[in-house]
């Protein structure tokens, strides 16, 4: 950890355009720890008014700083919710949700070995050197939405279910303040992976907005290699309702798989209308994996991927 | 005063039941307990001296040589007293009873992580900021591969008996596979940390470690003093499981760099150089085959294994050690071989040998079982050996078939031989697995002084470690029972080099041999105190600091006016030899595997042992917990994963390395079998420790292999290996 200044911002206009915000911590002083992070100057936000969950527009509005133990225990969340409340609690630890932060979670940076030793030449860490993790170990990666410059996923498990969710992040800038659709939040990495989000410099998340809670039957699936305290290998979460005997609106995201978390409308489309069959989700599932590919060692995602799906989708599907 | 004994032959003395006072054997809570709890128990790194400071490991990012370093920046960063690199520093911590140093120098670099130098600052966090601005320029050089190829097959580590190739042709069945286990990290709680402190020539090292007589030894002779001149103090140890078993490079990076700044040097590991720069298990490659007539009865046995190591290094895991013993058949071919590799150094980690040997060994018994049609407890039973097969020796005891069927109606096993897949609830596939537990036991040389106060108090002082296993508990109520005091009138020193040399702790051999060493001494207290009473010792009851034979009862205080002092010495001997000596258990699981995801779930767990004298059923039966709980971690998650190109290990944090989470743990049960071995030592009492994972593992991949038809035989049984096999 490089040696470093410390302020703290007393409200949010004093925070907007000051560099490196740092709110529970939990990951950025992980990174710095390890070198991976190294700012000279960081702004404490943790005294902002960010806290607070309130009713908004038929649905919520949850400040940047609101814990994730918070929000996961919120009775509105749990109860119009669901899925979000799930996908909370399947993160992390008890002790680590309670210092996380919504914005902080969001902006987490990927678990990729590689990008976590500094010794490692890495494209996010330092563009132009090269990905370290093409031809290495490949467990965490991802099998959708990767470039030949990078293939790390998000490790995010709430983005997952705010994602299907269709959640706003609100955003105060030197500008003002604006709203921006979590699907259009996160870049894919392309050939320049260290930008992974739409943020510009000093940007601070205030807040995100949930739309009002679609109907059907929710859920988060998280698939990982021990029963807690792990990563997703893969996660879905689903949001689907029933109409007649047929899928009649579905909103589903993918966790574990790709570099934001992952969301196909052409796929959903390939199920709305239809009888909840195995042939409909196996036909609709191969449109989602149609550009799918692995890199030996997280090849088993795409099947895991698959079946993984066929389930909650039979799951939210009974009527 | 002072009592040596040596081991030469069976002790049926069974002094111990004569005691009167009853605390042994009792599930008494370990003294130091509280201070733990309460975090006021000084762990290595927590006794700071006034002016210490602090040193953090430069990490070689690549492999090669060391041509140059730049560390400009960091020399210029206020606050940073020096850099110290050099031909003394180690590559890698020392095996376990090396009692020399292992391979110094910091110019070669053999494995990703190696350290190559210290940094010194006045906090960590400027020593950790200078040691991360460091660089350096490596040439290439050759170098070991960074994956195990080549092997060489050294010819004392391969034996064979009969002809196992004709048995093989000519059994009625056979099994003949080929598994796998990956490199593991001990992963102790507490990382390596060293304090060192120089009194003009005098060192004080206040350190993690397991075995300190030996680690004295190791510390002077990297650092070129006499060990007369070293002191190391350990007396509350996180956790070492065989990754402190030798000193490790933070204590003489902190010995030279106290030297050299002349004043007091800290270094603490982080959990990422733990990881990658102090000791793995070897991954292993087993070779095992079975030749079995229709009832499943062995009349052949073939056990090769492949392992690796850095260049120049003597250990290598231990596969086979207890193949030779554990069942019958005549015809053999064991064998170990060894390859070198650009990796992080082999040494012991948990039950070195044992707990990846049995347990791949009772796969295959679980396959032969199932090509046998027979009940898994069942094959075992039928080949339990009279007497260890490769020799004349018979077994100091053998409690086997004791444990398997104890274990198994314990735990209600369904001995039908359910068939794989036959029963589903809802996603989850269920089955039961079994394996059997074995563990070789060892005695080793050990030293204790027990001093009896004329007021009633009694003190045990002993270079022993507690590496949370319960030292302090059993050798207190041991110095109890036998001295006839309450355990609250006796206290136990541990972990100083000044005192006695014991056994440290390491191989399960802590408790036996460190308590004999006890037992030894208070015997000759005893003698003394019964002469005193012209009585015989034997004939001498001691309880709550009353003296009694003879129908009289005198208080101790006035029999001794001066404290008495004794030094108890165990020595091993001939009972090593002319016996076989072992530990033995049975595991049952029931698991439950998911059908969509291929993900595993214990449901339940049980362990019966049998290891001698139990001298204190709460601390054995933790021990016992924690092995069938790592045995969780290696059949299902725990896995050092290298990089295929240059060998570094990329999961070097709990995050990643996934050990067995409260969730992974369900409700394990353990039974302990109450026993004496007379071979082992005059207390009956054999180790514990590491009986518990020694095929832990096996019970819960048979139990995957009975719920899904599925069987791996590359641990762990990572979801997407079982997914391969299930059904669409
Ligand atoms: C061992 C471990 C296991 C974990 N397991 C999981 C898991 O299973 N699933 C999961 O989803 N997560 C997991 N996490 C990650 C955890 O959820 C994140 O670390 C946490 O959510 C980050 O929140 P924070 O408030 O601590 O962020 P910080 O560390 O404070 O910040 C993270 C980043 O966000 C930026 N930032 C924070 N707030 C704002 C804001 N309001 N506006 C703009 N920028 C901001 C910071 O500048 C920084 O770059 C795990 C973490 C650890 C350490």
């Amino acid at each position: 950890m490089t040696p470093f200044n410390y302020e703290r911002a007393s409200d949010i206009s004093e925070a907007v355009g000051k560099p490196q915000f740092i709110a529970g911590g939990t990951n950025l002083l992980d990174l710095m720890k390890l070198g991976v992070e190294t700012p000279d100057r960081i702004t404490d936000i943790t005294r902002l008014d960010m806290k607070n969950i309130e009713d908004h527009e038929g649905g919520l509005r949850i400040g940047a700083l609101v814990s994730n133990s918070d929000l996961a225990a919120d009775m509105r969340v749990r109860q119009t919710y669901p899925v979000l409340s799930r996908a909370l609690l399947s993160g992390a630890s008890g002790q680590l949700r309670n210092m996380a932060t919504t914005g902080g979670n969001l902006l987490q940076r990927t678990r990729c070995y590689y990008f976590q030793d500094k010794s490692s030449p890495c494209n996010k860490r330092e563009p132009g050197s090269g990905c370290s993790a093409i031809g290495g170990v490949t467990r965490l990666h991802a099998i959708l939405g990767a470039s030949e410059h990078c293939i790390a996923t998000h490790p995010s498990d709430m983005a997952v279910a705010m994602q299907a969710l269709d959640a706003l992040v609100e955003v105060e800038g030197k500008d003002g303040s604006r709203r921006i659709a979590l699907s259009d939040f996160y870049r894919l990495p392309e050939d320049r992976p260290d930008r992974e989000t739409v943020l510009e410099y000093g940007e601070l998340i205030t807040a995100v907005v949930l739309p009002p809670a679609p109907t059907g039957k929710q859920t988060y699936r998280k698939v990982r290699d021990r029963a807690s305290y792990a990563f997703a290998l893969v996660s879905v979460a689903g949001i689907v309702s029933m109409q007649d005997g047929k899928i009649a609106q579905v909103a589903l995201a993918f966790g574990g798989v790709a570099p934001r978390p992952w969301r196909d409308l052409e796929f959903e489309a390939a199920l709305v209308g239809r009888a909840p069959t195995r042939e409909t989700f196996d036909a609709a599932t191969d449109i989602l994996l149609r550009d799918a590919s692995g890199q030996g060692g997280n090849d088993f995602k795409i099947p895991l991927l698959r079946r993984t799906l066929r389930a909650v989708l039979t799951e939210l599907c009974e009527e | 005063m002072n009592l040596h004994h040596k081991m030469d032959e069976a002790d049926r003395r069974n002094r111990l039941d004569d005691m009167a006072q009853g605390v042994l054997s009792t599930p008494m809570d370990r003294p130091e307990g509280p201070l733990k709890v309460s975090g006021t128990a000084t762990y290595a790194h927590e006794a700071q001296p006034e002016g210490m400071l602090h040193g953090v490991f430069v990490r070689a990012p690549r492999l090669g040589r060391v041509v140059e370093k730049d560390d400009a920046a960091a020399r210029e960063m206020a606050g940073v007293e020096a850099i110290i690199s050099g031909d003394r520093l180690l590559r890698n911590p020392a095996q376990g009873t090396a009692n020399e140093a292992p391979i110094q120098g910091a110019t070669e670099v053999h494995y990703v992580g190696q350290p190559v130098a210290l940094v010194v600052a006045d906090t960590f966090e400027t020593a950790r900021a200078a040691a991360q601005s460091i660089s350096f320029e490596i040439a290439d050089a050759d170098r070991a591969p960074t994956d195990p190829r080549n092997y060489d097959s050294p010819e004392d580590e391969q034996s064979s008996m009969g002809d196992l190739e004709k048995a093989m042709k000519e059994a009625a069945i056979s099994i003949d596979q080929t598994y796998t286990t990956p490199s593991h990290n001990s992963a102790a709680m507490e990382p390596h940390a060293s304090i060192a402190h120089w009194d003009g020539e005098k060192l004080t090292l206040r350190g993690s470690y397991q075995m300190l007589k030996y680690n004295r030894n190791e510390l002077a002779d990297a650092l070129g003093v006499d060990p007369e001149n070293v002191r190391i103090v350990a007396p509350y140890v996180g956790g070492g499981f065989g990754s402190k078993l030798g000193i490790a490079p933070e204590a003489v990076a902190a010995a030279l760099a106290a030297k050299e700044t002349g004043r007091p040097v800290g270094v603490a590991m982080t959990r990422q150089q733990v990881f990658e720069s102090t000791m793995r298990r070897s991954e292993t490659k087993q070779r095992i085959r079975l030749a079995a007539d229709a009832n499943g009865r062995l009349s052949g046995i073939g056990h090769d294994a492949w392992v690796s190591n850095l260049p120049d290094e003597d250990y290598f895991e231990p596969v086979t050690q207890a193949t030779p013993f554990t069942y019958r058949g005549e015809n053999r071919m064991i064998g170990t071989h060894v390859t070198r590799v650009s990796r992080t150094c082999a040494g012991s980690v948990r039950a070195p040998g044992e707990a990846v040997g049995v347990t791949c060994f009772e796969i295959a018994m679980d396959e032969l079982a199932n090509a046998a049609g027979i009940d898994p407890v069942e094959l075992r039973r039928r080949n339990i050996a009279e007497q260890d097969p490769t020799g004349d020796q018979p077994y100091s005891s053998n409690k086997l078939d004791a444990t398997l069927t104890s274990g198994a109606a314990a735990f209600g096993w369904d001995n039908s031989c359910p068939a794989p897949s036959s029963r589903r609830e809802g996603e989850w596939l269920i089955g039961q697995g079994m394996a059997s537990a074995v563990r070789v036991n060892t005695l080793m040389g050990s030293k204790a002084r027990v001093t009896l106060d004329p007021d009633g108090t009694a003190t045990v002082e002993t270079d022993m470690t507690d590496i949370g296993t319960g030292t302090y508990a059993i050798l207190t109520q041991l110095t109890a029972e036998m001295l006839g005091l309450k355990p609250s009138a006796v206290e136990v020193r541990l972990g100083d080099t000044d005192h006695p040399p014991g056994a440290g702790s390491g191989g399960s051999w802590g408790a036996a041999s460190a308590g004999s060493s006890v037992f030894l001494a208070c015997q000759s207290l005893r003698g003394h105190i019964a002469k005193a009473l012209g009585t015989d010792e034997k004939d001498l009851t001691l309880k709550d600091g009353q003296a009694i034979a003879d129908n009289r009862s005198v208080p101790l205080s006035e029999i001794l006016d001066a404290p008495l002092e004794s030094i108890g010495e165990i020595e091993p001997g001939d009972t090593g030899d002319d016996v076989r000596q072992a530990t033995w258990g049975a595991y049952f699981s029931e698991v439950a595997v998911n059908a969509v995801t291929g993900e595993t779930r214990v449901r339940r767990m049980h362990g019966t042992f049998a290891a001698g004298r139990i001298l204190n059923p709460k601390t054995a039966r933790s021990q016992c917990l924690g092995g069938m709980t790592f045995g969780i971690g290696m059949a299902l998650t725990e896995e050092l994963m290298h990089d295929p190109r240059d060998g570094r290990i990329v999961n070097r944090d709990f995050a990643e390395y996934h050990l067995p989470v409260n969730a992974d743990v369900p409700q394990l049960t353990v039974e302990l079998l109450e026993e004496r071995d007379p071979w082992a030592n005059p207390m009956q009492a054999k180790g514990i420790g590491e009986l518990g994972i020694c095929g832990a593992a096996a019970a819960i991949l048979n139990g995957i292999y009975n719920a899904t038809g599925v069987r791996v035989r590359d641990l762990p049984a990572t979801l997407d290996k079982v997914l391969a096999g299930l059904d669409d």
